[in-house]
């Protein structure tokens, strides 16, 4: 499994960061996470508000920090 | 951080340490304003200002669709309503600073182009929720004013103007909401009585003593708290009966990150504008106040232009423009070149013109920054002519 976690690097950023890392380690999953900070790249994922959450390249939130049930369930429609 | 930049950085705090005059009459009293500023901002402005506004400002990023704006600054989408929507919207958009330079970009390349993407570059962080606050609450009501309003109407121009000089390459790509549309808990209506009654609080709870003896503003003075008290417990009763649990953890976090994210670096700036400039009216920072008013006294073009640059090359984290400026003109600095310096300030700093540069090519880059200081300039010395 692939997560992307984009942003310039704000603590809002960060949260969304620490949260997948929490969520990976409580499910137990082994998934390569990777910061975007560079807007160009952010760009090609068509998303106007930062932070985004990207997993296999798939969007599943921008703009606000999502809590960790909504990640937690993100990570089990991608593993189906 | 490399060993090697580390070892310069002791080298030359070593050098710092080695070699300051500590025994300076003008030093240990720069020092000491430092402390001064920001045992005044800690008692005047954070209880009753800065807290309600940072939740004002979560509550924002909470609970305000971003999509249901976002729709405007499409590709297709009416070319007069994005410029409007593009010089507003910051106030609600741009609270935090990381998300400026994002829908920046977005706009520029996905979206209603390099018009709509300079507006909104040039408006955000002066429109910002928080900005305005700390902007009316600190210099006054009067310069708070002019800055919003300044940076909406110049904003479009400059829009304009970009969009004139460069023809728009047509979007390559649309950007879309790519977010399903959440469910909605409470309508309009309970959402702006929430929102009006957050401002309100902010409003009655920052209330400050007013001068004349008898006024209506010192009738309000006078009954500022029953109204706060009263508004908190409306709040409470709303919150209450309109939000789910979880909504209302989302808002202290949110409330908490902007907290987090600002108070150290406003703090600092509080300290270093009191350092370098001193209290207002106290002439004892590391600057003579003599050296800050031949500068950039007087509401001359030159002062004005002045102030333009010198705002926008310099670096502010998000909301230190405040005190700094509240420095500067307690130190003899006039009025309109502090508006220009407001305007042009927080709109670019170098960090963020090499990111422009990245999006949008050097070219386009150089003009719109040419075009910032130009009109603030402009602007700055217009304000400076009616009101000063």
């Amino acid at each position: 499994m692939e997560i992307k976690i984009l942003g310039p690097g704000c603590s809002r950023c960060e949260e969304v960061h620490k949260r997948t890392i929490d969520v990976l380690a409580e499910l137990n999953i082994a998934a390569d996470v990777e910061k975007v900070t560079d807007l160009r790249k952010i760009m090609e994922y068509k998303i106007f508000v930062t932070p985004g959450l990207i997993i296999n390249s798939k969007v599943k939130c921008s703009g606000k920090i999502p809590s960790k049930s909504d990640i937690k369930k993100w990570i089990a429609e991608e593993l189906k | 951080m490399k060993d090697r930049t580390r070892i310069l950085i002791f080298i030359v705090v070593f050098v710092i340490l080695y070699f300051v005059p500590l025994t300076g009459i003008r030093l240990q009293g720069a020092l000491l304003e430092a402390f001064f500023m920001v045992q005044e901002y800690a008692r005047e402005h954070v209880l009753f200002c800065l807290i309600p506004a940072f939740f004002i400002a979560g509550a924002i990023i909470n609970f305000i669709s971003k999509e249901a704006i976002i729709r405007y600054f499409g590709p297709k989408a009416n070319r007069i309503l994005a410029y409007g929507v593009a010089s507003v919207s910051g106030s609600v958009l741009a609270v935090c600073s990381c998300t400026v330079l994002p829908i920046f970009a977005g706009i520029y390349s996905g979206g209603a182009g390099i018009g709509p993407a300079a507006a909104f570059l040039y408006a955000g962080p002066a429109i910002n929720v928080l900005a305005i606050i700390l902007t009316a609450r600190i210099l006054g009501i009067e310069i708070g004013i002019a800055r919003a309003v300044g940076s909406i109407v110049f904003a479009v121009i400059i829009g304009l103007l970009m969009s004139a000089l460069f023809k728009n390459k047509t979007a390559v790509t649309e950007v879309s909401p790519t977010v399903e549309p959440e469910i909605k808990q409470r309508s309009l209506f309970q959402n702006t009585i929430y929102f009006v009654v957050l401002v309100l609080i902010l409003i009655f709870a920052a209330w400050a003593r007013p001068k004349e003896a008898v006024s209506f503003y010192s009738l309000m003075f006078g009954i500022k708290w029953y109204l706060t008290f009263g508004l908190l417990l409306l709040l409470g009763i709303i919150l209450f009966s309109w939000f789910k649990k979880d909504e209302l953890s989302d808002w202290v976090t949110s409330t908490w990150f902007f907290a987090k994210q600002i108070l150290p670096l406003l703090f600092f700036g509080v300290m270093i504008a009191g350092f370098l400039l001193g209290r207002p009216m106290v002439d004892s920072g590391i600057i003579p106040s003599n050296f800050i008013s031949i500068l950039v006294g007087s509401n001359s073009i030159s002062a004005n232009f002045f102030a333009a640059i010198f705002g926008a090359f310099m670096y502010f984290a998000t909301l230190t423009e405040v005190p700094i400026l509240q420095g500067l003109l307690g130190s003899g600095m006039s009025k309109g070149p502090a508006l220009a310096l407001l305007l042009a300030g927080p709109a670019v700093s170098l960090p963020s013109m090499l990111v422009m540069r990245s999006i949008m090519g050097t070219k386009r880059t150089a003009v719109y920054i040419l075009l910032v200081v130009l009109m603030s300039t402009v602007v700055g010395w217009l304000y400076g002519l009616l009101f000063a």
